[in-house]
């Protein structure tokens, strides 16, 4: 376990000595951060004039719904990605070799193997716009609230871990993946609307196949305090059952791996 | 090079590009599907106009409004400033220059050759909106027979406006490390500003400004005109003036790219060659 966590901030430093030597990107991929998190809230602020609320959620909650999903993508793009990226290249090229000879789990490795530091400007970003949100409420969220909202902030991340390890073992199938990965973000969009919106079959898909709903409408409620605490340790629990399901199928996945020249 | 044999090229062209996209058609169908922001824009809006509708738009209005924007995006959509990136980066545009045919020409022979299969791909799309869009939506076009060219000149003219657009700001590349961030201004100013995102009626009750100002700027030309224009909510003599418009940026454009091109040219080095 020591090992293991020596190992994860000897690749996070990598990471970040690498991301220093482009000081320039960081200054403009800050800025674009910015500048989408500016255009995802443009929607809700036309929905803002029209002075309607949407399935119970308020103009205020509906932000916060779409800070957590800013939030999220800031995770998604800057530490999720970039590493399981580079994997599916590896297994495109066959170099995933090199990565299966080192004495640590593969799955390990490949997980932490980039980071994008400067992508992660999507988390204060996100975080400005919970405030913001809160600020139209006009009230501070309860600590008891922001703790839920922090271990379902953990769940979503483990559950989004799991889908993206899910898609890389598909890689070991399919080969040509580098699309699906665009596939993915773009039904991630879904994600930043409240998941009552959805009508009948939608929303059980956004639940319980690809759950959305626990990415962003449950933390943002948690935060509001419209939450049980039951349903918050039924979702944790319900993210860890998934990453172990998400582990047995990359354990399969990998033994078809079969290098370049095979 | 003449532009006979330009003309006299040109279809050949058109069969490689589109033999290409055959042999893609798995791939292609992924990237269609990856255009999800007209639905997901459309389930926020749906739900919103449940408890009666914004403006004109009703929740059928609103279906009705995004597949179309679903449809117009897939056959007006163009990839050639990634292409030109990649190219002018790796050195590889070497190749394109050595063909007897203007490489602009050439780009835009492989973006039109996906038209039929983006087409046919998007054709349940459009049969879905005939279907919950109710029978007007054929009346309408049997009533004014007009509306048929109108529409198709509106498509052509969103295309070239997108295709000229992405070719100018893909001809930055020669003059700059790399011209996807500008790119991906343009993009957000696009979702924002065309119609993407909302009828930009909507934006009348909040920002009426914005929405003179959206008149006047390129996007909506790209996206929520031909829009309109298919859904009827255009009377003639704003559709007349919207092609004006249109086509007077197509030509803006035109200008545009094949300038900046030019320059681009005397600066490029072929790296490594």
């Amino acid at each position: 376990m020591r090992r293991y966590l020596r190992l994860f901030f000897v690749q996070l430093r990598t990471s970040l000595t690498t991301g220093m030597q482009y000081r320039w990107e960081f200054l403009i991929d800050g800025l674009m951060a910015l500048f989408w998190a500016a255009m995802a809230l443009l929607p809700l602020w036309v929905l803002a004039g029209t002075g309607r609320e949407v399935e119970g959620w308020t103009h205020p909650e509906m932000i916060v719904v779409l800070g957590w999903f800013v939030v999220l993508k800031g995770l998604l793009d800057g530490a999720v990605n970039p590493s399981l990226m580079a994997v599916v290249e590896h297994i495109r090229k066959g170099t995933l070799d090199f990565v299966l000879l080192k004495p640590a789990d593969a799955q390990f490795l490949v997980s932490t193997a980039r980071f994008d530091p400067w992508k992660m400007v999507d988390l204060p970003a996100g975080g400005a716009i919970l405030v913001y949100a809160f600020s139209l409420l006009g009230r501070a969220p309860d600590a008891a609230h922001i703790a839920a909202a922090l271990l379902l902030l953990v769940a979503a991340s483990l559950v989004l871990y799991s889908l993206w390890i899910l898609v890389v073992s598909a890689a070991f199938f399919v080969v040509r993946l580098d699309n699906l990965a665009f596939l993915f973000m773009s039904i991630y969009d879904f994600a930043r609307w409240p998941v009552s919106i959805f009508k009948g079959a939608m929303r059980l898909v956004f639940t319980f196949v690809i759950p959305l709903a626990i990415m962003t409408t449950y933390p943002a409620r948690a935060l509001l305090g419209k939450l049980a605490p039951a349903v918050v340790a039924v979702v944790f629990l319900g993210a860890i059952g998934f990453m172990i399901v998400a582990r047995l199928v990359w354990v399969r996945a990998i033994g078809r791996y079969t290098s370049a020249s095979s | 090079m003449t532009m006979r044999a330009a003309l006299r090229a040109y279809p050949t062209l058109l069969r490689v590009g589109l033999a290409e996209a055959v042999a893609y058609r798995a791939e292609m169908l992924v990237w269609m599907l990856t255009t999800t922001m007209p639905l997901v824009s459309l389930a926020l809006w749906h739900a919103v106009a449940e408890s009666g509708p914004i403006g004109r738009f009703g929740p059928r209005e609103l279906t009705s409004y995004f597949l179309a924007g679903l449809i117009v995006r897939q056959v007006t959509s163009s990839w050639v400033v990634w292409e030109m990136n990649q190219e002018i980066r790796t050195g590889t545009l070497s190749l394109r220059l050595l063909r007897p045919i203007h490489p602009l020409l050439g780009y835009s022979a492989e973006n039109l050759a996906a038209l039929p299969i983006r087409g046919a791909l998007s054709l349940p799309v459009a049969l879905a909106m005939l279907f919950l869009g109710g029978s007007e939506g054929v009346s309408r076009f049997l009533d004014d027979p007009t509306l048929v060219p109108m529409l198709i000149a509106a498509l052509v003219g969103a295309w070239l406006i997108t295709f000229l657009l992405m070719c100018a700001i893909g001809a930055l590349g020669f003059f700059m490390e790399s011209s996807s961030s500008v790119f991906e201004v343009y993009l957000g100013l696009f979702f924002a500003l065309s119609g993407y995102l909302f009828p930009l009626e909507f934006l009348a009750a909040r920002a009426p400004w914005v929405m003179g100002a959206t008149r006047a700027l390129p996007f909506y030309y790209q996206l929520g005109f031909p829009i309109e224009l298919m859904l009827g909510l255009l009377d003639r003599r704003a559709a007349l003036r919207g092609l004006a418009i249109e086509w007077a940026y197509v030509a803006f454009f035109y200008l545009l790219a094949t300038r900046l091109w030019r320059l681009g040219m005397r600066r490029f080095g072929a790296y490594g060659a």
